[in-house]
């Protein structure tokens, strides 16, 4: 090695470390903020205290809140992984013209700004009489969701080798039985992982959210920056740490399951 | 192949119920945004819109700053991810597993508890002012909420696994026996790089980059909790054009314009990405 790639690669490593602590530090900031007793955001805290997930109990809606959240999210995301597994097995196993561009489309509103498919949709819903938030909601989260499956099952299925389909036919299993008990269990890391994400997408959602909610139904995001603007207290640490404690969550049961490597590719 | 193609056909059902959905509950609302941006009292078609739009110098300064902020996002991240990238190919171990930590957590947390640890970290009496102050580097708090460059770290950082975790992937399938035989055949270290590593690595550094600057151009919650109402984004404009304003006409123009952007980086990177991966072939 010479020199200047010795360089290169010591600094790469500097690099790299400062990703790391310019990644995690702000959710370290926001876990040790939520236990002080200041009511400002003081760091280090002059004390630990519990009072801001006390406070928890007192904030109005937070509950409801974090119930549609995950109502829509787990919804959305079980339609999505329904449509997207379907799209995706027609892509990689059909021979019709487009699939590329049907692939395209599919993913494509991961990429598109969300604030203007929000608008779009309530346009859209206003145009088809459609009022109720919650069923909006609903239907814009698959939007959402369904890029998060579709572009990880098309991934799993290209590296899938279909002949083991037709080998447990040959051993005589009928065709259903064969996706049932070969593709499913082959593809079970693709739904996990994809299914995470597209989850955790749809519960973090705000700029399509913002314009089909009404007082009544407000997602957990919408929530939480009114708080902020309401009153700027520890408190939304507090909800932040419980949402960093359900990321850690999904990690870990994904490593656990796939390994952290496969969850991102 | 005739039989193959005609039993092949029958999948194209399957994709059916999706392309349903995203057709009317993606496609047709946004098509009907963008006939809405080109109809004025019931006059199609009419450039009002984008003619008050284009017009406004207001607009306009908005307009760029959206861009170069998206843009400088983008620069900082690619600068970043770049080199963690191939760390992250070489790591083993607790090494590796940090970095993927660093990369996954972030990305499952959300935006919002994102930016508002960022909120908390940029103010005058944050952790980073006294940090600074600390090491004599400056002697009174800086501003930083309110400023571009802290939008620009801010959004950077969250999109930053958008534009490693592609790279990574590239890295990955990078042959080292073509650098070395780069070096066996008298190419020095960084003519190896340029001629050898950076070209096959650029469809992760495309790929990311259409990415990042996409997600940053169109970014809402970001710059209204760094920034605020002081220096305005197109999609803060945008949401205050509905939310307060009632101004849809300006509104349905200003989403066309983010859409175009979109759109545009959308179909440009993947012409790019067909090229760069026909190039090699």
């Amino acid at each position: 090695m010479t020199a200047i790639e010795r360089l290169a690669r010591a600094a790469s490593w500097v690099i790299a470390f400062a990703v790391v602590l310019f990644l995690l530090g702000p959710l370290v900031v926001t876990v040790v903020v939520s236990f002080t007793s200041s009511s400002i955001y003081t760091l280090p805290p002059p004390e630990w205290s519990l009072r801001w997930y006390q406070a928890l109990a007192r904030k109005t809606g937070l509950a409801d809140a974090v119930w549609l959240s995950v109502q829509i999210a787990v919804l959305s995301t079980v339609v999505a992984l329904v449509l997207g597994t379907m799209a995706a097995i027609a892509v990689v196993r059909g021979r019709f013209a487009g699939r590329e561009a049907i692939a395209t489309f599919a993913v494509s509103p991961l990429m598109m700004p969300g604030l203007v498919v929000g608008v779009a949709l309530l346009q859209g819903f206003r145009g088809a009489g459609l009022r109720d938030a919650w069923l909006s909601l609903l239907l814009a989260h698959v939007v959402v969701t369904l890029p998060f499956i579709v572009r990880t099952l098309l991934a799993a299925l290209e590296q899938f080798d279909f002949t083991q389909i037709d080998a447990a036919r040959t051993l005589g299993l009928s065709y259903p039985q064969a996706v049932l008990k070969v593709l499913a269990p082959g593809l079970a890391p693709a739904f996990l992982t994809s299914g995470l994400f597209a989850f955790l997408a749809s519960m973090d959602n705000y700029p399509i959210s913002i314009f089909l909610t009404d007082a009544r139904h407000k997602t957990l995001p919408i929530k939480m920056l009114q708080y902020l603007e309401e009153q700027p207290d520890p408190t939304l640490a507090a909800i932040s740490t419980g949402l960093i404690l359900l990321a850690l969550l999904a990690l870990a049961v994904g490593s656990r399951s796939v390994g952290l490597n496969r969850m991102v590719q | 192949m005739q039989v193959l193609r005609t039993r092949g056909d029958g999948f194209v059902w399957l994709a059916a119920p999706a392309l349903l959905y995203l057709g009317l509950l993606y496609a047709l609302p946004l098509a009907l945004l963008l006939f809405k941006s080109l109809s004025a009292g019931g006059q199609f078609p009419s450039w009002a819109g984008y003619a008050e739009f284009f017009g406004d110098a207001f607009h306009l300064n908005i307009l760029w700053r959206t861009v170069r902020v998206a843009l400088l996002t983008t620069a900082l991240a690619l600068l970043l991810a770049y080199p963690t990238a191939f760390v992250l190919a070489r790591a083993r171990g607790a090494m590796q597993t940090l970095i993927l930590i660093a990369m996954v957590l972030p990305l499952a947390v959300g935006v919002v508890v994102k930016t508002f640890a960022w909120s908390i970290l940029f103010r005058s009496d944050g952790l980073l002012n006294k940090t600074l102050i600390g090491l004599g580097l400056v002697d009174d708090p800086v501003r930083m909420l309110f400023t571009e460059p802290a939008l620009i770290i801010a959004a950077a950082n969250v999109f930053l696994p958008f534009m490693v975790l592609p790279i990574y992937a590239v890295v990955r399938q990078l042959d080292h026996r073509l650098v070395e035989a780069a070096a066996t055949l008298g190419a020095t270290p960084l003519h190896g790089f340029v001629r050898v590593v950076l070209p096959l690595t650029l469809p992760g550094v495309v790929a990311g980059a259409a990415f990042v600057f996409s997600m940053a151009v169109s970014m809402y919650v970001i710059p209204s909790l760094i920034v605020g109402e002081r220096s305005q984004t197109l999609a803060m404009l945008i949401a205050r054009s509905y939310l307060f304003l009632r101004d849809e006409q300006l509104g349905s123009s200003m989403s066309a314009v983010l859409l175009a952007i979109a759109v545009t980086v959308v179909l440009g990177s993947s012409a790019l990405l067909r090229r760069l991966a026909g190039g090699r072939r």
